[in-house]
């Protein structure tokens, strides 16, 4: 079968712009706390939620809110949980990194690694309950340094359960680059723990949902558990408000309150070496480069933009993006109206 | 004397005790970002970043203490310790019994905690009452800048476990990188005094388990650590325009308890209000409740904290977490002869 990239597309243009607007609701200071996007790995999330079925189970991160949104969780309810309302999805009691959805089998936590052993229960629960669906761990590739990640895939290994794993690579954990925190092999470490592997370009919604379909197939008729890594850019970086983003989007407003303090400390009498210092000031200014001047954050790490580009056929695309905009706007209005005091 | 904000003055005692000591190292999640003004000062080697292995490297800290090093290891938040607790439960906290008391873990464990800013349940938790249940670990929760860096001064010449718990809401670069995120439209109920007060320089250690008086009082004892201190200050001015007079005690570290300074205000106030951000059940109220109690000491109480599992919303938030208007119905009802 081939992907029906028209639908894809409405998925992850519908969650764009979902996300896009919990953003201005974030700076107008509707939305509290941390809010962590999943804008950049929206062909990750369309292809492997697109392969899902009935009875599948969903273990998610704390970027929750595409995977909910193209499993059916209704928006409105999502929005209004971001705000706070009693009629939210968790009554307001949640929050954006512990979303649930009982009717869907899908629940989040903002635990790194907690998907793992999430995934693991779920996928239990299907091979004792609901013969032939799956689990699925969502997380980032900064989890898969956290124990209780790696032991999960041992144990879904052992149990031989219908797990799937997807590794959603952005190259970061938090603020560090992963290559620098990370030994070894990612897709190694998971072959070493007896799961079967894929790589895939995580912009490519097209290639994503091919290989979910590989790895649900021989998951769904009992064989090993599958690892699943994609690679992506978060584009707003770990969360919303980003310190190392702004100071390079505002530079004037936020450099001098980085700069100072920096300096003085370097000046201080006492402490390491000269060699020492100038080594720790070397990492400090290499740390925020890297972060700033991600390359992958403009149109080439985008993967909605990818996928547009491929719909010729401008007027239908024309017309399911003002479909979209009208939906996610309603929802939006809806979810204000009963905000408003 | 200095003016200082929270976390600048624990970042400062840190500092110097480092320039002193070359035994001390800082690492954890995102520390080459976090801490960027030690890592200038003292390289590489002294100031690490980990990764995401709380297991693992909170654990490793108890050995490399035990070897000669003296680290401070930073968990991004008290909720976080739960994935890693083991190290603080089995290992950090039995290490001098266990050797008969010729060996000892000089650990220092920097932990950000405490709601205020809406995330969550799983991220503003405080659980220093669920550490301090553990025998052979030092918690210690400052409500000062002061405080903050006197008992950090004293933590890094400690020889055993210490658990520095530094509240988000007193901290600025905590509740701006995790609460504000450069944004004006969101505003928080910041205690000023917690947030930013005079310090000393140099640095001197401040002794665990040494409460401090806040405010003095005749008919009633407000007992609390970290934000709530402020709470029940606030509290205090409310209760004194109903014609109460509070005495409030900042306890400064959960365990050790100052159970002799409790028991002399109890015994001259008659009254106890336990005010406690942390959980409600088997914590620091009940055991304020019982060091008065076990003393015989003839006392009315009550208690002010977080019951349930914190909501998300920030206006159920703010009625999950002990408030001075809470704290101060609690007062009226002990002072009115209510509870007993």
């Amino acid at each position: 079968m081939d992907a029906d990239l028209w639908s894809l597309y409405g998925l992850m243009f519908r969650s764009r712009l979902f996300e896009e607007a919990i953003t201005r609701l974030w700076n107008d200071g509707l939305i509290s706390g941390e809010m962590h996007l999943g804008t950049g790995e929206e062909a990750i999330d369309a292809g492997i939620v697109a392969q899902l079925r009935d009875g599948d189970a969903m273990a998610l991160d704390h970027r929750n809110t595409p995977a909910l949104l193209m499993r059916g969780v209704d928006a409105v309810a999502i929005l209004r949980e971001l705000l706070g309302r009693p009629s939210g999805l968790c009554g307001g009691l949640g929050g954006h990194m512990h979303l649930a959805s009982r009717q869907h089998l899908a629940a989040a936590s903002g635990i790194v690694g907690g998907t793992g052993p999430a995934g693991v229960g779920f996928a239990l629960a299907a091979k004792t309950l609901r013969p032939g669906t799956l689990a699925v761990s969502f997380f980032g590739e900064g989890a898969m340094n956290q124990g209780m990640l790696l032991e999960s895939m041992n144990l879904a290994s052992a149990w031989k359960l219908p797990a799937l794993f997807v590794c959603k690579d952005d190259g970061w954990s938090i603020t560090a680059a992963s290559a620098e925190m990370t030994g070894g092999d990612l897709a190694e470490r998971a072959r070493g723990l007896g799961l079967e592997t894929a790589e895939v370009d995580g912009l490519d919604v097209e290639a994503v949902w091919a290989a979910a379909e590989v790895a649900m197939s021989g998951i769904r008729a009992g064989g090993k558990p599958v690892f699943l890594r994609a690679r992506c850019t978060h584009l707003e970086g770990h969360f919303l408000g980003f310190q190392l983003l702004r100071a390079v989007r505002e530079p004037l407003k936020e450099a001098g309150s980085i700069a100072v303090p920096l300096a003085g400390s370097l000046l201080r009498p006492g402490g390491g070496s000269l060699a020492e210092r100038v080594s720790g000031l070397r990492e400090v200014l290499a740390r925020m480069r890297a972060a700033l001047a991600d390359p992958a954050r403009g149109e080439a790490g985008d993967p909605v933009a990818r996928v547009r580009a491929r719909l010729t056929d401008v007027a239908r695309r024309e017309s399911v993006e003002r479909d979209v905009e009208r939906a996610v706007a309603s929802a939006v209005a809806e979810a204000l109206e009963e905000h408003a005091p | 004397v200095r003016m200082m904000r929270f976390s600048e003055a624990i970042d400062d005692a840190i500092s110097e005790a480092m320039a002193e000591d070359p035994r001390i190292i800082v690492y954890g999640e995102d520390v080459p970002l976090l801490r960027r003004n030690l890592l200038v000062r003292f390289g590489g080697d002294r100031v690490r970043g980990a990764p995401i292995s709380e297991g693992a490297f909170l654990a490793a800290g108890v050995t490399a203490a035990m070897a000669g090093l003296r680290p401070i290891v930073e968990v991004y938040m008290a909720d976080f310790l739960g994935v890693a607790v083991d190290a603080l439960l089995n290992h950090a906290s039995k290490v001098r019994t266990f050797s008969g008391g010729t060996w000892t873990a000089p650990l220092v464990v920097r932990v950000p905690c405490g709601a205020g800013y809406g995330d969550g349940g799983q991220h503003g938790q405080s659980l220093w009452g669920w550490l301090a249940h553990i025998p052979g670990l030092v918690v210690a929760v400052p409500s000062t800048p002061a405080d903050a860096g006197g008992l950090m001064t004293a933590a890094l010449r400690h020889e055993d476990p210490v658990v520095f718990m530094e509240h988000k809401l007193l901290s600025e670069s905590w509740l701006e990188f995790l609460g504000s995120s450069g944004r004006r439209a969101v505003s928080f109920d910041v205690p000023a005094e917690g947030a930013r007060g005079p310090c000393p320089r140099p640095w001197q250690p401040l002794p665990f388990g040494k409460a401090i008086c806040r405010r003095e009082g005749t008919d009633v004892t407000l007992a609390s650590v970290g934000v709530g201190v402020h709470r029940a200050l606030e509290a205090a001015v409310l209760l004194e325009k109903d014609g109460i007079s509070a005495e409030v005690l900042d306890l400064r570290s959960v365990s050790p308890l100052d159970v002799d300074a409790i028991r002399a205000s109890v015994s001259r106030t008659g009254g106890l209000v336990a005010v406690d951000e942390d959980y409600q059940g088997f914590g620091l109220t009940g055991e304020l409740a019982a060091v008065v109690a076990e003393a015989g000491i003839p006392a009315r109480f009550a208690r002010v904290a977080t019951s349930a599992t914190i909501p998300y919303a920030r206006n159920l938030e703010a009625q999950a977490l002990p408030s001075a208007e809470r704290i101060r119905r609690a007062g009226m009802g002990l002072a009115q002869g209510g509870t007993t």
